[in-house]
């Protein structure tokens, strides 16, 4: 089962992806995740890995994962080693200087589980979509309120210097 | 050297056991005659059980079954599950829990799924469960789940190979407790779970559950009939349950299972209890079981005070 969600955000994109692929900002923005721990060295980058969880219906679902494209400031994608199949990916395009595209997709399943897995899927996939939606739009939030911390700080700078 | 003929019968998962004794005649009578039969309903039983091959356990079949667990829990019973990063991430851990739900068991169906979503199918997760449970042909696949007779020899086992084990000393007697004492922990005194924790040295983490005596209308243990008919001598069976539930609408014994109302299931895993640090090198039984049984019960009384409706939740 494959869901996204995307949104306009007005900041450049190097300041959301500077949010997106930082392990420890993550649970400020992602709705639903409960975990999301670094279970690697260095961590971040190809080949690192985490330990994630989201909340879906009755159960904390997730496993291990781990980077498998690091393209900075503009795709980060993971695949899961265990636990939960599941394939992530963070997509950031630039539209202009200080506006980005930024998509959130999530491909998962449980191989093997025939009937009851196909059911699963399409059960938790409104619940699924909802976390996709809101963790988009904080991330907007979020990459707004550096971006203008950011610009505040240069003004400063710039005040101070003259 | 004398022959022993092994019938059919006699054998079970390769396991050759001797055909059982026939039981002494009874004088008569309908009592006795349904004596007679729960007698030979017994032997049969007994042949049945498999012995604990932890080996069993299949993590790919657990994990290729979770959908299936998630919707029950999910759709049918809107389980809650909470606290479970209050389980070691890893090592031998006793789970304590206490049991509702009759045969059916939504209470452990929800803890089941959530523990092997949250750590993983392939963290060892074993569960005691009386013998008649594991002799049912019907549900031989609880045994690729880790479901394991529970005795004393089987626990050790399981901690010893560093799982995590789920028992709930209450057993029978608690499972199938009336509807009107469902916010009530009790364990009828059963303190083996303690000697357990001690021996083996592990972590001891209450669990406690809502809701699933609400899931069909439980009337009574039944003891005074299981006593008549001799059940606790056959089967180890304390209790004969009678219950109004679907769709027998009257359930007796409850060995069919039923079909379980969609009561909202709530499960609170509480932090470990490291019972040496917290009660001396040499704990009281009596002092521990009560504090564990009092801690349940304070949690058991806050999420009945969540609940608004029965069922509803």
């Amino acid at each position: 089962m494959r869901v996204s969600a995307s949104t306009k955000i007005n900041t450049p994109v190097g300041v959301v992806w500077q949010i997106a692929s930082d392990p420890e900002r993550v649970l400020n923005f992602m709705s639903g995740m409960t975990r999301w721990e670094v279970a690697s060295e260095p961590s971040t980058g190809l080949g690192a890995r985490y330990r994630v969880l989201m909340r879906i219906g009755s159960a904390e679902v997730g496993g291990l994962i781990e980077i498998v494209e690091w393209r900075p400031p503009f795709d980060l994608a993971w695949h899961s080693v265990t636990g939960l199949d599941q394939r992530g990916r963070f997509r950031l395009r630039e539209l202009s200087p200080g506006s980005t595209r930024a998509e959130f997709r999530l491909a998962y399943g449980v191989a093997g589980s025939g009937l009851s897995g196909w059911l699963a899927e399409r059960v938790a996939a409104p619940s699924v979509q909802r976390h996709l939606g809101r963790s988009i739009s904080q991330l907007s939030r979020l990459a707004e309120q550096e971006h203008r911390r950011i610009q505040a700080q240069e003004r400063r700078r710039t005040v101070s210097q003259a | 050297m004398p022959q022993v003929e092994i019938t059919q019968a006699g054998r079970h998962n390769g396991q050759v056991r001797k055909e059982a004794s026939p039981p002494p005649p009874h004088s008569g009578g309908p009592l006795s005659r349904l004596r007679s039969v729960a007698e030979a309903v017994g032997a049969q039983v007994k042949m049945r059980i498999p012995r604990a091959d932890l080996d069993e356990r299949d993590p790919d079949f657990i994990r290729e079954r979770l959908p299936l667990l998630w919707l029950a829990a999910t759709v049918w019973y809107r389980g809650e599950v909470r606290g479970l990063g209050n389980i070691p991430d890893d090592g031998p851990v006793l789970l304590v829990g206490n049991h509702s739900g009759g045969n059916m068991m939504p209470d452990t169906l929800v803890l089941v799924l959530a523990f092997n979503a949250y750590f993983g199918a392939e963290r060892a997760f074993y569960q005691l469960a009386h013998n008649l449970v594991l002799s049912m042909p019907w549900l031989s696949d609880l045994r690729r789940f880790g479901t394991v007779a529970a005795s004393p020899e089987n626990a050790r086992k399981a901690l010893e190979a560093g799982a995590a084990l789920l028992v709930y000393p209450g057993g029978d007697h608690e499972v199938h407790r009336p509807t009107s004492q469902s916010n009530r922990i009790d364990f009828d005194d059963r303190k083996g779970f303690i000697r357990l924790a001690l021996d083996q040295d592990v972590p001891l983490v209450p669990v406690v559950a809502i809701g699933g005596q609400e899931t069909a209308l439980f009337l009574s243990r039944g003891e005074w009939l299981a006593r008549l008919l001799r059940l606790d001598r056959m089967f180890r069976l304390k209790v004969l349950p009678i219950s109004l539930s679907l769709p027998w609408i009257l359930n007796v014994g409850d060995m069919l299972g039923h079909i379980p109302l969609p009561a909202k299931i709530t499960v609170e895993v509480l932090p470990p209890i490291h019972l040496r640090e917290q009660f001396g090198e040499d704990p009281d039984d009596d002092e521990v079981y009560d504090h564990v049984t009092g801690l349940m019960q304070d949690t058991l009384d806050a999420l009945a005070g969540e609940r608004r409706l029965p069922i509803v939740g």
